[in-house]
């Protein structure tokens, strides 16, 4: 089974976001994402500065099976990208939603995160897939 | 409800992630693909691959049914246990599948693809027709490929010592027959495989392969799933049913040639005339291996584009190759095709670098690296 933490925020398309307070989310992708994708080979990241609205394209995830887009689960400023991955993008099937984040946002509007899908709605709509 | 090899209990044990593949539930992988193609590469991985269909053929007129009904000719096998790959062909000189043929003892035993086994037996029977021959699908048997610079030495350890000594003496493509009780000579050790790597396909009775499995697990031999052995046959410049031939496609297009007999000029098989034509013609395309070594995975189904050529090609099968560390596809394109071309990709266009079909033999690159 795959590992939902109740703590995260997610969007349909396969995002968590969790707030780390002062108005900044960090971003990956999620657990069921992972196992679905299998392997990752390729990661494409957003650069610093990049501004983003809720469900804009901000990278792309890109396994041995498919590739897949990576969406901004809420709108904000990019403040941080996790470089590492890209010597390393197994960390992300190892530890999704540890050291496979992907990006950290500055909200432009905190309210949107109350729009994201909890823990269990998640597990439902991904069920369904 | 699909159907189960008798190692499905084995892989739900070994964790792994279970997948439809024409009908069966089988092994993608069990955690990491990347890791299981590595085992395979450096030390040696074992697959179930029961899921393919077992065709025993007996009665006096198999040798003449089977150079009738193969493209490839089975007079060239000269003692039993001996294999040889050949194309099955329809009237029009297309592929209606590929496998291998191998002499048993008494008789012949074809293994063909699952996805197309129904449609196989059904086509061997039609052309049967008028020859003294009995066709035994065998459901009765599993398969194990246990695949690697380690695999015969893995499966030395756990077999009887004369036994393991017979599989060290086994040219490619021969096998024995060995009894797992005394008297019969129900266990055949193949040494063939789909991953460009040393290693065995043993055919053994279901009833017995999943002791014969932990058996192996126990020696060593961590299991692989469908997912490492697509990635291990695509580097090996393997062509897989489906995807660099099928019944639209003349082997001479899919760098099968070698694989046509037409040394016995007397012999008919099923596709020659029209294959015959095909060769005089010159085929239009043929199939190479790309190589993209910047970031991105080549994918199935995506055009080929060659300078000079309105036609574009098309990849056949496309992925990451984790031995190398970057995107390889087999392609068919044109024949005037040079040494690059531009695939269309997700999102952007990249050039590719066109080779022999072929990237990893025996774990080592088998392609020159460019001249700069």
């Amino acid at each position: 089974m795959s590992d939902t933490p109740k703590e995260l925020k997610y969007a349909l398309t396969h995002e968590w976001a969790l707030n780390e307070g002062d108005g900044v989310v960090s971003v990956g992708i999620t657990d069921f994402a992972q196992e679905s994708l299998g392997d990752v080979v390729y990661i494409e990241l957003p650069e610093v500065g990049d501004k983003v609205s809720a469900a804009d394209e901000a990278g792309a995830v890109e396994s041995v099976k498919a590739a897949s887009d990576i969406f901004a689960p809420v709108s904000g400023e990019v403040i941080a990208i996790n470089e590492d991955l890209e010597d390393s993008p197994e960390t992300i099937n190892d530890s999704p939603y540890g050291d496979g984040w992907f990006f950290k946002l500055k909200m432009s509007d905190p309210s949107e995160l109350e729009h994201l899908l909890s823990a269990d709605e998640y597990i439902e709509s991904a069920a369904e897939e | 409800m699909n159907s189960r090899t008798s190692l499905y209990a084995a892989h739900e044990k070994m964790g792994a992630r279970i997948v439809d593949f024409s009908g069966w539930d089988m092994p993608l992988h069990y955690g990491s693909q990347i890791k299981e193609h590595h085992c395979v590469r450096r030390d040696c991985g074992m697959f179930d691959v029961s899921h393919m269909t077992v065709v025993d053929i007996d009665g006096s007129d198999t040798r003449d049914y089977l150079r009738y009904l193969l493209a490839n000719d089975v007079a060239k096998i000269t003692a039993p246990g001996q294999g040889l790959y050949s194309a099955m062909l329809n009237d029009r000189g297309g592929v209606v599948d590929d496998l291998i043929v191998y002499a048993l003892p008494r008789g012949f035993r074809l293994v063909v693809n699952c996805a197309t086994g129904d449609k196989d037996l059904a086509w061997m029977n039609e052309y049967a027709q008028g020859f003294q021959v009995a066709l035994q699908q065998r459901d009765d048997l599993a398969i194990i490929a246990v695949q690697g610079p380690q695999a015969i030495a893995r499966v030395s350890s756990v077999v009887e010592q004369t036994i393991g000594d017979r599989i060290s003496a086994l040219k490619p493509f021969a096998s024995i027959f060995a009894a797992s009780s005394p008297g019969g000579d129900d266990w055949q050790y193949a040494r063939t495989g789909y991953t460009g790597e040393d290693g065995l396909e043993i055919i053994l009775p279901s009833r017995e392969a999943e002791a014969f499995w932990w058996q192996l697990h126990d020696a060593g031999v961590p299991p692989v799933g469908l997912a490492a052995r697509d990635t291990l046959r695509l580097e090996a410049g393997l062509n897989l049913y489906g995807h660099e031939m099928d019944e639209s496609i003349s082997p001479l297009q899919a760098n099968m040639a070698w694989t046509i007999a037409w040394q016995d000029a007397e012999r008919d098989f099923v596709g020659r005339s029209a294959l015959l034509a095909a060769r005089d013609e010159g085929p239009q395309d043929k199939l190479v291996g790309l190589i993209l070594t910047e970031r991105g995975v080549l994918r199935d189904g995506q055009a080929v584009y060659i300078e000079g050529c309105e036609r574009p090609g098309v990849i056949t099968s496309g992925s990451f190759s984790p031995t190398l560390g970057y995107s390889i596809a087999l392609a068919r394109v044109p024949l005037q095709a040079g040494d690059w071309a531009e695939v269309k990709m997700r999102k952007k266009s990249e050039t590719v670098r066109l080779i022999e079909p072929g990237f990893v033999s025996r774990g080592q690159q088998v392609f020159a690296a460019m001249a700069e």
